[in-house]
């Protein structure tokens, strides 16, 4: 008896142990953030010193600023991004809708080959993507940096998933109200998948937001790099380790999306746990 | 389909899907093809143009050295990170399941690295590691210890960049496992609780199965992130020391963008794909049989 | 329709602006310049400023620098856009990647640009060690601009701290041993000496075997001597100075964080690029000094960074601003002032005899030490197949650091790499 109000016991408390180590855990998680934050802030001799009272500084900002053009490399991303995320949107809709909805002679084997990219991603491919790329002369644009991931096999599988759930009564009533393909499409599908839109959006921001393989073989020039690529130049160790303006690089480049994130945990978090269900 | 008249459906079905078909033709289904037959020519230069030269690129590759350490190191690559991400994982989603004292704080540190750049924590790792004025050896030096030359020597370099890869992942597959363990039945809970057993007795019987469909999950993406994921090497160690941190992609770039050898770079990509192929096996056995369980 | 109308109109008044503007810029010469930066430092501010002088200059001539990476991310970035049908005219990339770049057909050689007397005397005013990376076949196809030379800095407080004279550098390889031991703490918080052998350990070996009095290749670039006793005992004094005689700390060190670590004052002697010198003087919060590499049976040390050159697919006007720009750029007026703000070396005699850079030499004489070592200097290793050389000769290098190889077996597997490779070159 006394064994079992034990475990019972072990089961209501979280015993301090374990919160503990939660946090331990945490702290250690966050510690690379902890530190990028006190190396951007201090001046660049207290990057690798650690003193409590150390001087607060923004000059390590400005020195980063006005060594690379990070507004300009924020922009680019932002409108890789942006565009991505539309062109994604609107092709994967119509694939999806597709799949769910009209059966369609070869659709299995074209299914099947949809999901060939869940594996072979195009940043395996680098070699013959950039020669496609080339050939269509768009090497060093934003564009050729988006291109291979427009169409996108795992936002075709989520919307297909969300589409098949749709009532089909929903649909028929649209269609009786004199709806057409695309009537239907956007009255009805598209509301009610609007989780799926939202959880989709946000892994596919956060992940384009992060790529960098792909960008730093397409990009060339200041104009159409990307904030990873731009930091990638900009703090490669080559041109001699500066913790503290690398830092403050860093802080600016994740800045838009740690604040989203911050501002948003939830939805991010419940986004990815969607994402993730099968 | 209904009102689509029968035949029209085919039509419309196409139709949708062009978009989404011309683009993955070309940038997943003929560059894969690409590959293979590039593999089989020779690299071209202004003076020497390509030509066919069967399985010599092939014989090249196993006679490679570093494509054979490469291969090894991406094995132990994969070992090295998958078990600890996953058990790391189970325990982080375990813990922020339950409702400890700042439960939200420590969610959202256990998912941040999701959301940031690996090539920017790269530069910030590399200060964690770098001998003597890193913070590592700095916290080795205080409580005694002598420092070490993590990323210097073949013996730990790898291991580094395991655990740095570790701290990338462990949290986004938390977010799986919680997902999976807030669709659990609470009923079971209560019995166990009620029978009086163990929480370790109950998570290995009870727990851990349950989540198995999401742990095949978690797995399959690990060992596609870990032929996937090189971005921390162009900052960390560029491979080095010797290549016994490179990994098979970082040494496809550095043969197709630094050497000029792009049907060299082929060939290695064909290994990359067949390594692919034998996974997507894999999971077709695996996976699907368990979501047919579930 | 009205709106519609109204798109079309606009569409033409913005074509009609665009091919105004071009019909403009037909009058400009367009340039687009790759730039490598390799060591830390605003440089990237320092080119602009040149070329914003040489614009002002030349109103008809419009340059754009695109800074790509490090010196192996430039020549990829330019060759690929070249490739692409992206339009590059000049660019200054690694010295060494000459061969790569004939191999390519991607640039022309000076002496088939230049005419005049004048010009051809221009081409022979540099000095003649920074010229030997950028000469092969009897012709010249590099410029020299971002160049350097791999000195000694020493924190002569440290030398102070353990009675060492601080104007007494190492200058053999006996005396740098001898000093290290001095200098390096017992408990490991201190070395005698950093010798990075990341990023570029060719290039640092480079400077040992030539201390060892033997180079690393052939003029020709077909032919490597990496398995030469000179090479193997070179490679051999470098692990020695880790695990023999404790000066210096086992395994690979970090070419870009090893500035930090001198700064922090845990090593009292490094071996860097002269690039670094500006910074290094501005950073450093103890009194140091620059000096000489050491020398075993002669001193020595490779030449290393850029080189000017101009693509093949150029018109004639093109070439012709290229050669403006270049000829701009490395004037005895601009080097000196590109000197004094990096640390990179003058290119010409004449840079020395402005005023400005004599005054800086008077001022701070260790500007000068980097010239001075030329005297001594040999090429950078440069091959055809350079980039598959270069690695092999790294990882030997590496391996034998880490202990993972003997000198000698790791150097003899890289030549027979290098030999593979270059088979069909000779």
């Amino acid at each position: 008896m006394t064994k079992q109000l034990f475990f019972q016991r072990s089961w209501n408390y979280s015993n301090g142990l374990e919160i503990v180590g939660a946090w331990l855990l945490a702290l250690l998680w966050i510690s690379p953030l902890l530190y990028a934050f006190w190396a951007a802030f201090h001046p660049s001799e207290y990057a690798v010193n650690f003193e409590l009272f150390a001087p607060i500084t923004l000059d390590n900002f400005a020195e980063a600023l006005s060594q690379a053009p990070f507004l300009q490399y924020g922009l680019n991303t932002f409108v890789l991004v942006t565009m991505l995320l539309a062109s994604q949107m609107v092709v994967c809709t119509f694939a999806a809708y597709a799949f769910a909805r009209y059966q369609f002679a070869g659709q299995n084997i074209a299914f099947s080959l949809v999901l060939v990219q869940l594996m072979i991603t195009p940043e395996i491919l680098i070699v013959e993507n950039y020669s496609t790329l080339a050939d269509l002369s768009l090497v060093d644009t934003i564009t050729g940096i988006g291109l291979p991931y427009m169409a996108s096999a795992f936002g075709i599988f989520l919307l297909r998933q969300a589409f098949k759930s749709t009532p089909k009564e929903l649909e028929e009533a649209a269609r009786l109200e004199g709806c057409g393909m695309f009537g239907v499409l956007w009255r009805v599908y598209v509301p009610l998948a609007k989780p799926t839109y939202l959880a989709y959006g946000l892994v596919s921001i956060s992940h384009h937001w992060n790529n960098f393989l792909w960008p730093l073989i397409v990009s060339n020039s200041v104009e159409t790099r990307p904030l990873t690529v731009g930091l990638g130049v900009f703090g490669a160790p080559e041109s001699g380790v500066d913790w503290s303006i690398v830092s403050a690089a860093t802080l600016l480049s994740v800045a838009p999306l740690m604040i989203s994130f911050l501002l948003f945990q939830r939805q991010f978090i419940q986004s990815f746990m969607h994402s993730g269900i099968k | 389909m209904r009102s689509a008249s029968p035949g029209m459906r085919h039509i419309y079905g196409w139709l949708l899907l062009t978009p989404a078909a011309i683009l993955l033709i070309a940038f997943t289904h003929y560059p894969t093809i690409a590959t293979f037959i590039d593999s089989f020519f020779s690299k071209s230069s202004a003076i020497r143009p390509s030509r066919f030269i069967g399985f010599s690129n092939y014989d090249a590759m196993l006679e490679d050295p570093i494509f054979w350490k490469v291969l090894f190191n991406n094995l132990w690559f994969a070992l090295g990170t998958i078990p600890t991400s996953i058990a790391i994982a189970i325990s982080m989603a375990l813990l922020v399941n339950r409702s400890l004292p700042g439960q939200g704080f420590l969610r959202m540190a256990y998912f941040t690295p999701t959301i940031l750049p690996m090539i920017a924590v790269a530069n910030i790792w590399l200060f964690f590691y770098t001998p003597q004025i890193g913070l590592i050896d700095q916290i080795l030096q205080g409580i005694g210890f002598s420092g070490h030359n993590w990323l210097g020597d073949p013996n730990t370099v790898l291991g580094a960049v395991i655990v740095m890869t570790v701290w990338k992942e462990a949290g986004f597959f938390m977010i799986f496992y919680l997902a999976a363990l807030q669709h659990l039945p609470k009923e079971l809970e209560e019995a166990a609780k009620l029978e009086g057993s163990s929480r370790w007795y109950f998570f290995w019987r009870v727990t851990f199965p349950l989540l198995m469909p999401t742990t095949l999950f978690v797995l399959i993406n690990a060992v596609l992130n870990s032929f996937k994921l090189v971005d921390h090497l162009f900052v960390l160690t560029k491979g080095g020391p010797d290549n016994a941190s490179n990994l098979l992609l970082y040494y496809i770039y550095e043969n197709a963008f630094s050497y000029f050898d792009p049907n060299y770079a082929s060939t290695l990509t064909v290994v990359l794909l067949a390594l692919l192929a034998i996974i997507a096996l894999l999971q077709f056995f695996l996976l699907d049989r368990r979501i047919h369980y579930r | 329709m009205f709106k519609k109308l109204k798109k079309i109109a606009t569409g033409f008044a913005l074509t009609a602006g665009v091919c105004f503007t071009s019909v403009l810029a037909y009058a400009q010469t367009e340039l687009t310049m790759y730039y490598p930066v390799a060591v830390g430092g605003p440089l990237t501010k320092i080119v602009d400023g040149i070329v914003d002088d040489f614009m002002k200059e030349n109103p008809d001539i419009k340059v754009s620098a695109i800074y790509a990476g490090n010196y192996n991310d430039a020549r990829i970035k330019a060759l690929a856009a070249l490739k692409s049908g992206q339009p590059a005219q000049l660019s200054v990339m690694f010295s060494i990647d000459i061969y790569e770049l004939i191999e390519q057909d991607a640039i022309v050689a000076f002496d088939d640009i230049v005419s005049t007397k004048e010009d051809k005397a221009w081409l022979d005013s540099f000095y003649p060690t920074l010229m030997e990376n950028g000469r092969t076949a009897g012709k010249t196809w590099g410029i020299p601009f971002q160049r350097s030379t791999i000195v000694m800095y020493y924190n002569k407080e440290a030398f102070r701290e353990v009675g060492l004279d601080p104007n007494k550098p190492p200058a053999t390889w006996d005396e740098l041993v001898e000093v290290g031991k001095k200098l390096t703490a017992s408990d490991g918080s201190k070395w005698g000496m950093m010798i990075p052998s990341t990023g570029y350990p060719y290039w640092m070996f480079g400077a040992l075997t030539m201390q060892n009095n033997q180079v690393l290749m052939s003029g020709s670039g077909d032919q490597t001597y990496f398995d030469a006793s000179g090479t193997v005992d070179a490679l051999q004094f470098w692990k020695d100075l880790g695990s023999k005689h404790k000066v210096m700390p086992e395994g690979t060190i970090e070419w870009g964080t090893l500035r930090q670590n001198f700064l922090e004052g845990k090593t009292a002697i490094m071996w860097h690029s002269t690039g670094n010198l500006t910074t290094v003087k501005n950073k450093a919060k103890f009194d140091f000094g620059v000096a000489m590499l050491p020398a075993n049976k002669r001193r020595g040390t490779p030449t290393g960074g850029g080189n000017f050159y101009i693509f093949k697919q150029t018109s004639e006007a093109e070439r012709v601003a290229a050669m403006k720009l270049i000829k701009f750029m490395t004037s005895p007026e601009r080097s000196a002032e590109w000197s004094i703000k990096t640390g990179y070396m003058g290119v010409s005699p004449a840079a020395y005899q402005t005023n400005q850079l004599k005054d800086y030499v008077v001022e701070f004489p260790y500007a000068a030490v980097a010239r001075d070592q030329l005297d001594y200097a040999t090429a950078e290793l440069s091959t055809f197949q350079t980039g598959r050389i270069r690695k092999a000769l790294d990882d030997a290098i590496q391996a034998a650091l880490t202990g993972a190889k003997t000198p000698e077996a790791a150097l003899q597997e890289a030549q027979s790499t290098a030999d593979r490779l270059l088979r069909s070159y000779r």
